[in-house]
């Protein structure tokens, strides 16, 4: 089966205009017949769900946490980009455009990133007008500031705590429909199966959290907003519960998965302290404005970072790309940092750690004006490490962030399975390779908030308002039975292993095998290897409890044997392309120590058809075209 | 070091909980409370009990998830800290340390120590808001906002809704969370319109909900991991009043 990516023809400034000019609406009295389930309710399915009901439809909500307002958006930190060129810096629509193009390393589409820059201006009106407290100027008017990747200043923030303040303006929105009746929400509700009529995807199986209890819910179309798979690493900078289940279910379903070896490594986290740790916490990238990068010019230089005079410091950052300096994209500041680290340059107990020093920002700007900047961040840091950032450097080490494979979607955010719709981190489609600072959350509103509630109706007036199978529909039962088999087989096994032990051995294969680096032979041996995990997890596995309660165990388990097997996939995806481009740096693929793209081989979008559990999925590509924004070496020199 | 814990145990909120008695060996003190209450329940599935259940997600400090009470205290013993965020370089070897969860009528125990926060929600869904549709929103620089207003209104909007006010509170009153959200909206210009309106849905959702009133003893803002200050409640009652 072919890609076909419904990329609508004109210029690249007029696709989006003339799109919504030609596609096909839902009357007003109508919209009301058509029933649309929204699974997560981070900033792309809370703004998705808003607008929707908004619009008239009626709307389901799902979400497996306690409140929507405790999606991982809301640990977002630095800020979100907007091309408003409020500082009269030379920034616009197509600035913007070109450089998450060139970020994404050339690997995204390019009609959907302009249409992000696009509607990127509409998003901060929204948010504003919903209350959201952006941080202002003495004059009253919005602050923006600069962020890595980007040499103007196109960033909006609220503190450090962008992120929350996004989501909980999403939140708002979203409680105003609840409470007006026109969206049912489902808190602790977890989607474990998608239910598949006729090719179309017509509704999900979710899990009641708390009683255990099965439900079967049929609606005209399925959007997924449910986030990235980036714990499939174990540790990362994901909130615990973040997972792939729904949208691997989807993908065992029909729906093509693309690109999942793209993960983003961030640059800017606090280092692994032991084995105990359970994830990663990171410190926004915003820091790297008033901090600046070095490690030790010496191997094993263990003296107090005060006591290191300037000379024997090696800010490598400003020395290997001096245009950018301390903000170099993401895979470029990482992967700068691991080769310090693995030179034996790196600092703190582990090696595994560089300087992000502030003292010169202190000196120039004064301390208070640090702490307006970046209190909460330098506060969380010292509850973390027991260490004081305004005294000596924080310590950094890159960890598993973003992931900017998912669902293969066209441009009306549809997968390949009509009536399913994937929108934010979930799908594949604006990133491409690597994504620069203060873009994710950027996307999750764009999709939510001004693009879903267009394309979704050209497929809701298409499907018509009579094809919404029943719940005693054979499929819809089907995948209810399967579900419930599921939950019997892994309170059946009884084994001596917990869900966590499991967990952690593929986390760390993958983290070794296909994280900031990876080559031929590890992922050979990855691939051959997670296959044995899985097969000891289902033979060995303890799931304590029963399934008629809450039980974090049973849910644990349900999202580690969905790793097990979408971890094989992301290893075959990293092993197939052949190049190194953004978050994925194929060791035999470089240029003096730089990612070396293919673009002759590798100027597509893999996407991949499941075949069955350990079989080889099908590999479908979608050429990606560079019209407007030419191929060119990424240097950030 | 080595800790003795009291956890309080309850299957579900139908039924009769109780603190049970566990030892957590070699605890670093590197750990969060969570990773050392993580490795507690790997050592209890492993002998074929039942571990202990407690909320958590995000792990940095900002969903609002977590909510242990810790030797009496909501999140424990330091300030603007939560759960998640304490970690067991504050405890001593040998130390005895008790769990407990949040304690309202409004926030009834599912199990173990989770409880039921969604009354927040209904708060909010009252009128925690501002009525605006998606679209057409005027530039957001056509309006400008003095910076003091913007930073008062972003203190408050920083409230996490982990319901540690209400869990401190003899009479687990709502009145710090509620009124954060009255006072992040009511500085805005763009909240200032619905604003007497949103007090009075609000508040009457609050005390709906079954949460007691403030008698003026400032526990929640002692315990809020996000220093919401108590001033912000002297700005509800005002409005209130006022609507």
């Amino acid at each position: 089966m072919s890609l076909d990516s419904k990329i609508p023809s004109g210029s690249i400034e007029q696709k989006w205009s003339n799109h919504k000019a030609d596609i096909k609406l839902v009357n007003p009295a109508n919209k009301r017949k058509f029933n649309i389930i929204v699974v997560g309710s981070g900033l792309a399915g809370a703004s998705a769900s808003a607008t929707l009901a908004e619009l008239g439809y009626n709307v389901k909500t799902f979400c497996f946490q306690d409140s929507p307002r405790r999606a991982h958006s809301i640990a977002a930190q630095g800020g979100i980009n907007a091309a408003k060129n409020y500082q009269n810096d030379g920034d616009s629509v197509h600035r913007l455009f070109y450089d998450t193009v060139k970020g994404g390393d050339f690997r995204a589409r390019e009609a959907n990133v302009h249409r992000l820059a696009e509607v990127s201006v509409n998003i901060i009106d929204q948010c504003v007008a919903q209350g959201v407290p952006f941080a202002r100027e003495y004059g009253g008017h919005l602050a923006n500031r600069s962020f890595g990747g980007a040499q103007v200043s196109r960033t909006f923030y609220a503190k450090g705590q962008t992120g929350q303040q996004l989501l909980l303006g999403a939140y708002s929105a979203l409680s105003r429909q609840i409470g007006l009746g026109a969206v049912k929400m489902y808190p602790r509700t977890e989607m474990v199966e998608l239910i598949v009529v006729d090719g179309h995807a017509k509704g999900i199986v979710v899990r009641d959290l708390v009683t255990g209890k099965l439900s079967t819910h049929m609606a005209d179309a399925v959007v997924l907003g449910t986030g990235g798979y980036g714990n499939v690493f174990f540790l990362s900078t994901n909130a615990k519960n973040c997972n792939v289940t729904a949208t691997w279910k989807a993908h065992k379903k029909g729906a093509f998965f693309a690109n999942p070896c793209y993960t983003q490594i961030h640059p800017t986290c606090i280092p692994v302290s032991g084995d105990h740790q359970s994830k990663l916490t990171l410190m926004s990238e915003s820091l790297r404005n008033d901090g600046r990068i070095w490690v030790p010019k010496s191997k094993g230089d263990k003296r107090n970072p005060a006591d290191i005079p300037e000379s024997e410091r090696d800010y490598y950052l400003e020395r290997k790309y001096p245009s950018y300096g301390n903000l170099s994209p993401r895979d470029i500041a990482s992967r700068a940092a691991k080769e310090a680290c693995d030179a034996g340059l790196g600092v703190g107990e582990s090696g595994q750690g560089v300087y992000l020093d502030f003292a010169d920002s202190i000196r120039r700007l004064g301390e208070p004006k640090i702490r307006d900047r970046y209190e909460n961040l330098f506060q969380m840091y010292e509850q973390i490490t027991g260490e004081n950032p305004y005294k000596q450097p924080m310590r950094i080490y890159p960890a598993v962030h973003y992931t900017m494979g998912g669902l293969w979607v066209d441009y009306n955010l549809m997968s390949n399975l009509p009536g399913l719709f994937v929108i934010g981190e979930a799908n594949f489609s604006d990133h491409g390779a690597n994504r620069l600072g203060a873009s994710a959350l950027m996307q999750g509103l764009a999709d939510g908030y001004f693009i879903l509630p267009y394309t979704i109706g050209n497929y809701l007036a298409g499907a018509g308002f009579n094809s919404r199978p029943s719940e005693d529909h054979p499929e819809a039962k089907k995948a209810l039975s399967d579900a419930e088999e599921t939950t019997k087989k892994f309170l059946s096994i009884k084994g001596k292993r917990t869900v966590d032990s499991f967990h952690r051995e593929l986390g760390k294969l993958m983290w070794d095998k296909c994280g900031m680096a990876r080559n031929d032979k590890g992922l050979k041996e990855a691939i051959a290897k997670i296959p044995q995990i899985r097969e000891e997890f289902w033979q060995n596995v303890n799931v304590p409890g029963s399934g008629a309660e809450l039980n974090q165990s049973l849910e644990k388990a349900g999202r580690v044997a969905d790793f097990l097997e979408f971890g094989e996939l992301l290893c075959l995806d990293a092993l197939t392309r052949e190049e190194s481009c953004g978050g994925h740096f194929r060791e035999e693929y470089q240029e003096e120590g730089e990612a070396k793209r293919n673009d002759d081989k590798f100027c597509h979008a893999t996407a991949w058809e499941f075949n069955g559990v350990g079989k080889k999925p099908t590999e479908h590509r979608e050429k990606l075209e560079f019209e407007n924004v030419h191929l060119a070496t990424r240097s950030y020199k | 070091m080595d800790l003795k814990l009291k956890v309080w145990r309850q299957k579900s909120g139908e039924e009769k909980g109780k603190i049970v008695d566990y030892d957590a060996k070699d605890v670093s003190p590197n750990m969060s409370f969570l990773e050392m209450l993580d490795v507690v329940n790997e050592d209890l599935i492993t002998k074929g009990d039942d571990p202990i259940a407690f909320e958590h997600d995000c792990r940095e400090g900002i969903c609002g998830s977590c909510n242990l009470m810790i030797n009496g205290q909501a999140h424990g013993p330091h300030q603007g800290v939560t759960s998640c965020q304490l970690h067991m370089r504050s405890f001593k070897d040998g130390d005895t340390v008790y769990v407990e969860p949040w304690r309202a009528k409004a926030f009834p125990v599912i199990k173990d120590l989770v409880v039921d926060r969604s009354a927040f929600d209904r708060i909010i869904q009252s009128g925690g808001f501002v009525s605006i549709n998606t679209g057409g929103a005027p530039d957001a620089n056509a309006l400008p906002i003095p910076k003091v207003d913007a930073d008062i209104a972003m203190d408050a909007a920083t409230c996490i809704g982990c319901g540690a006010c209400v869990a401190s509170c003899k009479n687990a009153s709502a009145m710090l969370f509620v009124s954060a959200k009255i006072t992040h909206l009511g500085l805005l210009p763009q909240g200032k319109v619905e604003q007497k309106e949103r007090v009075k849905k609000m508040i009457n959702a609050m005390d709906k909900e079954g949460f007691g009133n403030c008698t003026n003893q400032y526990e929640c803002e002692a315990v809020c991991p996000k220093s919401i200050k108590r001033d912000f409640i002297r700005r509800m009652n005002r409005d209130y009043i006022l609507s």
